[in-house]
């Protein structure tokens, strides 16, 4: 998602002709590519796909006997995954350089529009963060091909006895995995936040609240996300003194948390709110965010989330608001910036069924996990019905199955409507169809190879000037005038 | 427009910039093998051993070579493309000394019975094959890169388009140098 937000929107928003290094994209546009076509691959060797869940735990994933899951499935999965790895790096480093270095004339970096920033961070974190993953993945590959003990100890192995390995730490990987792990989530999420800041302002036809506040909270949650990675790991036999610093950092990421919350909430109060289906989203992303931001909360005390980890308390955390919550940044995204990518309009009664369905469904799947975890249900379970003790959850599971699937098909609904209206939607006739004040809708409505046909505008003022001095909204090119209020 | 010019507003080239952050990952990925290194070593099973000679060697090789292409640089400014291409030839050689001597190196720990891999190995010297590893692919890296300046520069006249394209690759050179010796400590005195 990063990456397709990401080569859209860096040029078009900060008035570059093309991406730092074309033919860096288009090498990371490649091993993505390679590593989705490994990945799949894996799904029809003999074996079976890996079988360890994302998190690819060793030693489950360190031993080729440990389940099928863990052959030939599990190199391929190694290596999808470091090739993924590679084209993120690469598409990455292009962003950062790009956002720093290509802007037009007069595009201060306190002029850029939070969904630039909010991308300039998200590249920060992968660049900074996937290279540590790779690492332990290669120390991964050695333990699985070469007889290394990196993650391996003298365990044993039924059938097999004990390994000839010594001294190895299965913890040791947790701790590389997590140091991405972490990241990783905000990488997923920060994009969302980005654009749903930039959506909420323009239809709100107000500034957005806190502009410096929104772009520190930005950076000080890119800070702690790499510095509370062993929340995922309170189970692991974390030295407890250890376990309360990383309780403490985790906590404080509430507080920057708080204030974007704030920020959108005092953006949205008192607006000309206009509800098109991208405002929508954008305003159930923040309902989303708050609602999986709070449970985060509790699964950051370590004394909670030893009773509640790997529980369905935790499922339903992460895809509240990771799953849903940046999905709905996502379509935000998708419904806002359709006029600029196709030249036409989504539908918008087909977008507002889409939203209204996923919405109630989004909370009907996921709040009855949070009470199934309280009482006990562990994730991961490949059959509930064959625990006594778990059958008195099938009736809810029941349920929830139900409303994913009709929300499963209201995506459908989506589907259609994309491709539809990319050759049959209602045709955009004007350059600036949501009155924005951002640079991409200064080009035409079908912008060729370098976006602007003439000279790249010049920019003379933040994005964020709507309702100022009278007027509804002035834009980025417009020359600050004489008797103009404080300028940004 | 067909070609994507470079419309860049700072004083530093993007491609330079895009080099820097680069630099940024790479030093993630190290300081990630090197914090595990250290993690592992405080815990039990972990065998000590002395690096052979030949690393310093190494050492000292990386070091000259850091000269040697900057001294490529300054001809390729300077437009005598003679001596520009001799520098880099020398520069390459001596990457080619450092990936044998690290090689050597590797033969050295297990003629001394230091395992690095295989059944018998301990992590101690796995970590060494890995970190050290993973820098002589960068190396090697370094050395195509150097390689295929090198080309161009027999086919220019003039050295005028090869000035960023040198100081890049000198830039990625250092880098590679200046991690080895942090490497080196590491593996000599602080790990
Ligand atoms: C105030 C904010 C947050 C806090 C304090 C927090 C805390 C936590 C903690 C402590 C866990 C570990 C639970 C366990 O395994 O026992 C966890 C899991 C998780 N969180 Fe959060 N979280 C927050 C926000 C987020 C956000 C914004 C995202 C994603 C966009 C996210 C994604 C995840 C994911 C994916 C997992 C599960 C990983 C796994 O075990 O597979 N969290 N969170
Ligand atoms: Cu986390």
């Amino acid at each position: 998602m990063s990456g397709t937000f990401a080569n859209f929107l860096i040029p078009l928003q900060i008035g570059a002709r093309d991406m730092a290094s074309p033919f860096m994209n288009m090498l990371s546009y490649w091993f993505f590519f390679i590593a989705s076509i490994v990945m799949l691959s894996s799904l029809f060797v003999e074996t079976g796909p890996f079988s360890g869940g994302w998190t690819a735990y060793p030693p489950l994933s360190a031993l080729h006997d440990a389940s099928p899951g863990s052959k030939t499935g599990m190199d391929l999965w190694i290596i999808s995954m470091a090739l993924f790895v590679v084209s993120s790096l690469l598409g990455g480093l292009n962003y950062i350089t790009t956002i720093l270095n290509m802007r037009t004339k007069g595009m201060s970096m306190t002029r850029l529009p939070l969904t630039i920033w909010a991308l300039f961070f998200t590249a920060v974190l992968g660049v900074l963060s996937f290279p540590v993953l790779l690492s332990g993945l290669i120390l991964l590959i050695f333990d699985r091909n070469f007889g290394t003990s990196f993650y391996l100890s003298d365990i044993y192995v039924n059938g097999v006895g004990a390994l000839s390995n010594e001294g190895g730490s299965a913890i040791l990987y947790q701790h590389l995995f997590w140091f991405l792990g972490h990241p990783e989530v905000y990488i997923i999420l920060l994009p969302a936040m980005g654009m749903v800041s930039e959506i909420i302002s323009v239809n709100s036809r107000k500034p957005i609240f806190g502009y410096m506040a929104m772009l520190g909270s930005l950076f000080a949650i890119a800070i702690l996300a790499f510095l509370v990675w062993a929340h995922h790991m309170f189970v692991t036999g974390l030295n407890p003194f250890l376990g309360s610093v990383f309780v403490l950092l985790t906590l404080l990421i509430a507080i920057p948390s708080g204030i974007k919350v704030f920020n959108w909430l005092t953006t949205l109060w008192r607006g000309n709110i206009r509800f098109t289906p991208g405002m929508l989203f954008a305003i159930g992303f923040v309902s989303l965010f708050i609602s999986g931001g709070l449970t985060g909360i509790w699964l950051g005390n370590a004394a909670l989330d030893i009773y509640l980890h790997d529980s369905y308390f935790v499922v339903a955390h992460f895809h509240i608001v990771m799953g849903v919550a940046s999905m709905f940044g996502m379509f935000a995204g998708v419904y806002h910036w359709f006029p600029k990518m196709y030249g036409r309009y989504l539908n918008n009664s087909l977008g507002y069924i889409h939203f209204w369905i996923t919405l109630a469904g989004a909370y009907l799947i996921f709040w009855p996990m949070h009470y199934q975890g309280l009482a006990g249900m562990p994730r991961r379970y490949f059959d509930f019905s064959i625990w006594e003790s778990f059958k008195q959850f099938a009736e809810l599971n029941r349920f929830i199955s139900t409303v994913a699937m009709i929300v499963f098909a209201t995506q459908i609904l989506f589907l259609i409507n994309f491709f539809y209206s990319i050759f049959k939607g209602r045709k955009v006739t004007v350059l600036n169809p949501w009155e924005s004040n951002t640079l991409e809708w200064t080009t035409p409505i079908n912008p060729g190879h370098g976006n602007w046909p003439g000279e790249i505008p010049e920019v003379h003022r933040w994005p964020y000037d709507y309702g100022k001095d009278g007027h509804d909204f002035i834009t980025q090119t417009t020359p600050v005038g004489e008797d103009e209020s404080g300028t940004h | 427009m067909a070609t994507t010019q470079i419309e860049s507003n700072n004083k530093i080239h993007p491609y330079k910039m895009l080099l820097w952050v680069g630099f940024g990952s790479i030093v993630m990925m190290f300081a990630g093998l090197t914090s595990a290194y250290i993690v592992k070593k405080s815990q039990a099973n972990w065998l000590e051993f002395d690096l052979p000679n030949l690393f310093w060697f190494s050492t000292l090789v990386i070091l000259v070579s850091s000269f040697t292409i900057q001294m490529a640089v300054k001809k390729a400014k300077a437009g005598e493309m003679d001596q520009y291409r001799g520098f880099l030839s020398v520069t390459a050689i001596l990457g080619i000394t450092f990936i044998i001597l690290q090689l050597r190196g590797f033969q050295a720990l297990e003629l001394q019975n230091v395992a690095l891999t295989g059944v018998r190995s301990n992590s101690a010297g796995s970590f060494l094959l890995v970190i050290a590893g993973l820098h002589l692919l960068h190396l090697v890296g370094g050395v195509i890169a150097i390689a295929v300046i090198s080309l161009k520069a027999r086919a220019a006249k003039s050295s005028t388009n090869q000035v960023l394209s040198v100081e890049l690759v000198a830039s990625y050179w250092h880098f590679v140098d200046i991690l080895w010796i942090y490497l080196f400590v590491f593996l000599n005195w602080v790990g």
